[in-house]
Order: structure tokens, then C-alpha cells, then sequence
């Protein structure tokens, strides 16, 4: 019985091993499988409209699942390094600024799910962790989410995608400082600073390798397993769009030339609870139609990172006057993110 | 034996309750399953990703949907 298991988990080694070369060979060559299918396969006509959607998706869907697949997998590898244990003991010490900063960087590596933001929240303020700085994670965490990272890269290139994760950091860096400045503590419910948590140690388990494995095909069983419906939806419009919508269509709406266009993505983007999987094949193809890098980036971040449900789950333990504090201070860090990339692109 | 499943409602904690009453229920194990939606009891237990399993009081899992085999053996070993 021991034998076979530590068969099995000497095998799981293997498993990425194989899957990897293949992963590149398949990724390296999905253009020409593509152009295959469409061209000979299908035989459609060069040139019309249904051709240019059928392509886009052809090209686009496989390209992104199969990134999302990799990046999710090293995402859930990686995360195993980083508990919200450890996270807290690392920002427990810190001072706003350094704290700021740090945060805003652990919220992109460590798990993090939107249902879990009350424990969390409560578990970094009681151990004596700063306000803004526990803020600057909260917001970081979300934003920044492997699966939005995948198709910005997938879908905009790594330059993008490189923005993207900077000006979230610089946002989440940002509001909390703001925040941690404006001594915002009143304005926590009373309770939470009375209430002392208990921190029983608890026996942070050695992870084998094999466990980390292990780990990272499950987050990729889970999350995949529930976004590529989205994906596929989202790639759907996005292709729709790409083949039938007019060049320069988007220009006059999301346009640089117009210049409330920012606030208005932002105002229409809060309240939207869409996962990042199903707007941004859309976002690109609206991109390409003549909206403006920045509104289209400042509508995306405004989708993701500020969701309304969350941001009510938190209610529970945030007076009113923080809660709107602190969408206005990410919701015009958000604004100012795209006004400036407006104005350099 | 108590058995507490710490969780605010979200669909992983919902897994895990229903996951965790079906294997007391099959394997005839004499347990009371309690589901703690409460965010101060849950303060107690230190969590902080849920859903956390509590076997007699002591934290089991936290921010995770353990395996069943896992589960089985932690409830059998009390």
C-alpha cells in the first residue's frame, strides 16, 4: 500500500514534465492549425465578414484556454508558498508606505477569494496590522487575478499586460496609503477592534512538493473548470465584434477624443460583476474598433477590482463612511490611471 | 464528537457542509455537525480564508475543500 502510493506521487512529477513540451508545441503552432481548419477544413471565403469571426475565434479560443491553463497551474503552485498566515506575519511589523508596498505586492501571490475578505480582513486588523495597509491588500487581491492577467496577455500582449499589473499595484499602493493617512479606524465597526482574536498556532503543515503539484492542478480543475464558460462567451462577442462592427465605430464613444469617456467607463464599470474572463475579449475587441487603451483599461479595473457584492460582504464590518471612502479613493485612482494612458498613447 | 463547519455562505463552504454530513452520514460516524455562520464565533478559531473544519475543537482545514479520504480519517481518528 505504501509502495503504490509512493509510486503514484513519484509520477505526479512526470505529469507536468509531459505536459509541458506538448503545451508548447501545441501553443507554437496554433496559428497554422487555425488557418488550417479555416482555410482548408472549412473552405470559407477570404475577405467577409464571417470569415474574420470564425478565424478570430478559431485562433483566439484555444490560445487563451490554453494560457490560462499554464498561468493558473503556476499561479496555484506558487500560492502554496503564501498563506494569509504567513502574509500577516510578514505585514504585522510594517509601517504605512513600506506596509503599503508590500501589501499591495502580497495580495497578487497569496489565495485569495472575495468570500473570504471579512475573515481576512478581520484576522490582518486584529493582529495588529494597519488599517491602510490591510487596505492596500484588499485591494490588490482581487485586481490583480491571474485569470485577467492571462487574457490581457493572451489577447494585448505582455506590454499590457505589464501595465495592467503596475497600475493596479501603483492604485492599491495608492488608496491605501490614502487611506491609512486619513485615519479612517474610526469608522470600522466598534466591535472589531474590541473583539480580540484568538491566534491558536496553527500547525502551518510542511507541504511536500508533490502536494504543490498536486495543488496547482486543482486550482486549474477549479478555476478553469469555471471560467472557460466565460472565455468561450466572451471570445464569441469579441469575435462577433471583430468581424462585423465597423472600424473607428467605438471611436467617438470611447474615444480619446472624449473626454468624459474615463469617468463614464468607471461609473458603468463598479457596479458590473463580471468575471475577468468574460469582459476582457470584449474590452479587446472594442479596443480595436478606436476605444482608447485608457478608458478601456479603466473600465476593466473598475469591473474587476471594485465589485459591488464584495464590497457589501464588507459592510459587516466597515462603517458606511469607509465603505464610500474607499470606493471613491480606488474609483479615482482608477480615473487618473486612464486619463494617463490616454494622454501617452 | 463535534464537528463545525466555519463559513459565511459562500459555495464553498456550502460543499463542505454537505460533503462533510454525507461522510458522517455513510460511515456511521457518531458526530454532531454544526454550520457557524457567525463572524465573531468564527474570530475564535484564528481562520482567516474559509470554509474551516473544526473536529472537537481544534482547526482542521481552513480555505480549502479537503479531500474525502482526509476528511474521513480526521473524524475517524478521534
Amino acid at each position: 500500500m505504501k509502495n503504490g502510493v509512493l509510486k503514484l506521487n513519484r509520477n505526479i512529477f512526470l505529469i507536468p514534465a509531459i505536459l509541458l513540451p506538448l503545451w508548447f508545441l501545441l501553443y507554437l503552432n496554433l496559428e497554422n492549425f487555425a488557418i488550417l481548419i479555416v482555410d482548408s477544413l472549412m473552405k470559407l471565403p477570404q475577405g467577409n465578414h464571417l470569415t474574420s469571426a470564425i478565424s478570430f475565434f478559431i485562433f483566439e479560443l484555444p490560445k487563451v484556454l490554453l494560457l490560462l491553463i499554464l498561468i493558473v497551474f503556476v499561479v496555484g503552485v506558487v500560492r502554496t508558498y503564501f498563506s494569509p498566515e504567513r502574509t500577516r506575519k510578514i505585514l504585522g511589523g510594517k509601517k504605512l508606505l513600506a506596509g503599503n508596498v508590500s501589501a499591495s505586492l502580497l495580495g497578487i501571490v497569496t489565495p485569495f477569494c472575495s468570500c473570504s475578505a471579512i475573515p481576512l480582513f478581520l484576522g490582518f486588523v486584529e493582529s495588529g496590522v494597519p488599517l491602510g495597509v490591510t487596505f492596500s491588500f484588499l485591494i490588490a487581491a482581487p485586481m490583480i487575478n491571474e485569470v485577467a492577467l492571462v487574457l490581457l496577455f493572451g489577447l494585448f500582449g505582455w506590454k499590457t499586460a505589464l501595465m495592467y499589473v503596475s497600475t493596479g499595484l501603483i492604485i492599491a499602493m495608492f488608496s491605501g496609503f490614502v487611506i491609512g493617512k486619513l485615519k479612517f479606524e474610526k469608522y470600522v465597526e466598534d466591535w472589531v477592534y474590541k473583539t480580540k482574536a484568538a491566534h491558536p498556532e496553527i500547525e502551518e503543515a510542511k507541504i511536500s512538493f508533490t502536494q504543490r503539484i498536486t495543488s496547482g492542478f486543482d486550482a486549474v480543475k477549479e478555476i478553469v473548470g469555471k471560467v472557460w464558460v466565460y472565455v468561450v462567451i466572451g471570445i464569441a462577442v469579441g469575435a462577433g465584434i471583430h468581424g462585423y462592427v465597423p472600424e473607428n465605430f467605438m471611436a467617438s464613444l470611447m474615444g480619446k477624443s472624449a473626454w468624459w469617456s474615463v469617468p463614464v467607463a468607471v461609473v458603468i464599470g463598479v457596479p458590473m460583476y463580471s468575471n475577468a474572463a468574460g469582459i476582457i475579449p470584449i474590452v479587446q475587441a472594442l479596443l480595436e474598433k478606436g476605444a482608447s487603451l485608457g478608458t478601456v483599461l479603466a473600465f476593466m479595473m473598475s469591473v474587476i477590482g471594485l465589485s459591488l457584492p464584495e464590497t457589501i460582504i464588507l459592510k459587516k464590518v466597515l462603517k458606511i463612511q469607509l465603505i464610500v471612502a474607499f470606493i471613491s479613493i480606488v474609483a479615482a485612482g482608477i480615473i487618473i490611471v486612464g486619463y494617463l494612458f490616454n494622454l501617452i498613447y | 464528537m463535534i464537528v463545525k463547519i466555519l463559513g459565511t455562505g459562500c459555495k464553498k463552504c456550502q460543499t463542505l457542509e454537505a460533503k462533510v454530513r454525507d461522510l458522517v452520514a455513510v460511515n456511521n460516524i457518531d458526530a454532531e455537525v454544526e454550520k457557524i455562520t457567525d463572524i465573531q464565533e468564527m474570530l475564535k478559531y484564528g481562520i482567516m480564508m474559509t470554509p474551516g473544519l473544526i473536529i472537537n475543537e481544534k482547526v482542521k482545514s481552513f480555505g480549502i475543500i479537503p479531500k474525502d479520504d482526509q476528511i474521513i480519517s480526521w473524524l475517524k481518528e478521534v
